[in-house]
């Protein structure tokens, strides 16, 4: 756990006093993700490295794991906390290995412990120990040396990580990548994470709260549901971006829209009793699922009506399926490609689980909007 | 392709040079001439590096601290002046340097050893100091976000980060240094520099050559010896040659 209460850095320059950060107070909950947002020069960076005492509060204190950050000797901290920066800062004089346990070096520990840990980090992080452990960081490509980064800041398997804008110089595809490999690995390891960020589709993928700063005030603190939904000035409208609502459905889990309750037929049952399910349903189309359960088609009320025969001679091939764990983005990307208005859901086993229409995503989205507007950023 | 062949015609034309100038060398009784020195070349040879080894020595013991020094930000106001200061000194010629090393120092091998250590000093702060600049900050920043003191932050990333550099400077050093070693002779400081000059002065090539190929020589091996060196000091991975 990370907080901050009250913490106030002032910076004297030519012009007077500013003030990176003004009096902000927030709360990082353990084995949470919290996205610092903003423009550049708002004071997200400065307030990250109030956490490790690279820069020292004016006033206000910083309290981590309930222990006051102040109480620590500064270097013996930040032995204890995960550092990631843009740059990765990889000593180019020592190996991946050497890197990697520059930590748990400091921190005496044993060198064939530390060792054993830089190999397990490897294979963590899908580089294979092997051939990488001995390799220098010009030898890696951009995305390995960033992978190799987070590995060095876990190495001491520290409570909380500080990472500095850690996938801003990756290419778009490798920063996708890395970043899903990061919320892999986050998943397990449960850390606490302060995460500094210019890219809101980043802080959405990422948080699980997100505060956005400007001029040194924390302007929102919330989630990212909540910021995209409920943004409390025009500055975080803006931010945010007028396509927030978009943006939103890369929160929601297909499951979270499903109309479970979705009735199904096999291809050997007849049209009668198709167009019957659909009645009963009220539903224009029913679902063929094969003997396993897995959708293998579907029909149509149209093609039902006035006629005889089973279901598999008067149904049509899905179009598509979408996974339960795929986001609203995906399953609304797949509509809009093949020009449908549902779509059948699988579970992780490839059985049948229900659909999901345009509809019910829209009003799932728009449920946010009609209880009263919430104010006030916590 | 094409340097590459340029380069290879330039190596056969200096090995057929040099094969001819050993022939005429010999025909002409030269080698007879120098031979005659073998004890004078040993003597002074060992006399002139033991000049090089003392004054380098301390040209790098001094230089390299004072580069580092003048890296440390809280040196970064002064540290832009003093290297200028420095420059300028490096302009003052060599011969002048002993010159006044001798007013002050007398004569031998103390005046000889610190106007050559003035000699090779500059280039060896220099190129701590460019070096140590050349470290980008964002590996002190790395480096002090995980808990490293100064010092270790000092010998474990900086230092090693602009060696590379710092050899280069003192590889500079050094070739002036032995190349300007001759020189010593003029203030008593003894050296390769008595059979060279003498050989000027009695207008007598052999004597003259005596001096002169060896010093030569010499410049060549320590130069080699610093590069082989610097291959095996600088880690690998900020070391181009590996």
């Amino acid at each position: 756990m990370i907080k901050l209460d009250n913490v106030t850095k002032a910076f004297e320059t030519a012009a007077g006093t500013t003030l990176a950060a003004d009096h902000v107070s927030f709360e990082v909950v353990e084995g949470e993700i919290c996205v610092l947002l903003g423009p550049s020069g708002c004071g997200k960076t400065t307030t990250l490295k109030m956490v490790n005492r690279l820069v020292q509060p004016t006033s206000g204190k910083i309290y981590i794991n309930d222990k006051d950050t102040d109480a620590y000797d500064p270097v013996e901290l930040r032995r204890t906390i995960g550092y990631v920066i843009q740059q990765i800062g990889l000593f180019p004089n020592m190996t991946v290995e050497e890197n990697i346990c520059v930590v748990p070096k400091l921190l005496g520990w044993d060198m064939a412990k530390a060792r054993k840990r830089a190999a397990e980090l490897l294979d963590t992080i899908n580089l294979e120990p092997a051939i990488f452990l001995k390799r220098y960081p010009k030898e890696l490509s951009g995305g390995q040396q960033q992978r190799v980064g987070v590995a060095r800041a876990l190495a001491a398997d520290p409570p909380v990580l500080l990472m500095d804008e850690p996938f801003g110089a990756i290419d778009p595809i490798n920063r996708e990548v890395i970043q899903d490999e990061f919320l892999k690995i986050h998943r397990r390891l449960k850390k606490t994470v302060m995460f500094v960020s210019h890219d809101i589709d980043e802080a959405v993928k990422m948080a699980d709260k997100i505060a956005i700063f400007r001029a040194g005030k924390l302007e929102q603190f919330d989630s990212p549901d909540n910021i995209l939904a409920h943004p409390v000035n025009d500055f975080i409208a803006d931010f945010v971006g007028t396509d927030r609502t978009l943006k939103r459905l890369r929160l929601v889990k297909v499951e979270a829209a499903l109309d479970a309750g979705a009735p199904r037929v096999t291809g050997d049952e007849s049209v009668e009793r198709a167009a019957a399910v659909m009645n009963e349903h009220r539903h224009d189309f029913v679902v063929m699922v094969d003997a396993g359960g897995r959708p293998h088609g579907y029909v149509a009320r149209d093609a039902c009506t006035g006629r005889t025969g089973t279901v598999a001679e008067h149904g049509d091939a899905l179009p598509a399926t979408v996974g339960l764990d795929d986001d609203l983005r995906t399953a609304v990307s797949m509509m809009f490609m093949h020009d449908t208005r549902w779509l059948a859901c699988v579970d992780r086993d490839g059985r049948f689980a229900g659909f999901v229409t345009q509809k019910g995503i829209t009003s799932l989205l728009g449920e946010t909007y009609k209880v009263a507007p919430r104010t006030g950023g916590r | 392709m094409h340097a590459a062949w340029t380069g290879r015609a330039l190596i056969a034309v200096a090995f057929v040079a040099t094969f001819a100038l050993g022939v005429v060398a010999q025909r002409s009784g030269l080698f007879d001439q120098i031979a005659k020195y073998r004890s004078d070349i040993i003597y002074l040879s060992q006399q002139q590096m033991k000049l090089v080894a003392i004054s380098g020595g301390l040209a790098i013991a001094i230089g390299v601290p004072l580069g580092l020094w003048l890296s440390r930000p809280r040196m970064r106001r002064v540290a832009e002046s003093m290297m200028q200061a420095l420059n300028i000194g490096s302009t003052v010629p060599t011969l002048a340097v002993l010159a006044l090393a001798m007013t002050f120092l007398g004569i031998g091998t103390v005046p000889a050893v610190f106007a050559l250590g003035i000699a090779s000093l500059l280039p060896i702060v220099r190129n701590t100091y460019a070096g140590m600049l050349g470290v980008p900050p964002y590996f002190v920043e790395a480096a002090t976000g995980m808990g490293m003191r100064p010092m270790q932050i000092l010998t474990g990333v900086e230092l090693p980060n602009a060696l590379y550099v710092t050899f280069a400077g003192i590889r500079t050093a050094l070739a002036i240094n032995v190349g300007t070693a001759p020189l010593a002779f003029l203030i008593g400081g003894g050296g390769l520099g008595e059979l060279i000059f003498t050989g000027i002065d009695l207008n007598e090539p052999g004597m003259m050559l005596a001096g002169a190929i060896p010093t030569a020589l010499l410049a060549v091996l320590v130069d080699f010896a610093v590069a082989v060196v610097s291959f095996l000091v600088v880690p690998r991975g900020v070391n181009p040659l590996r």
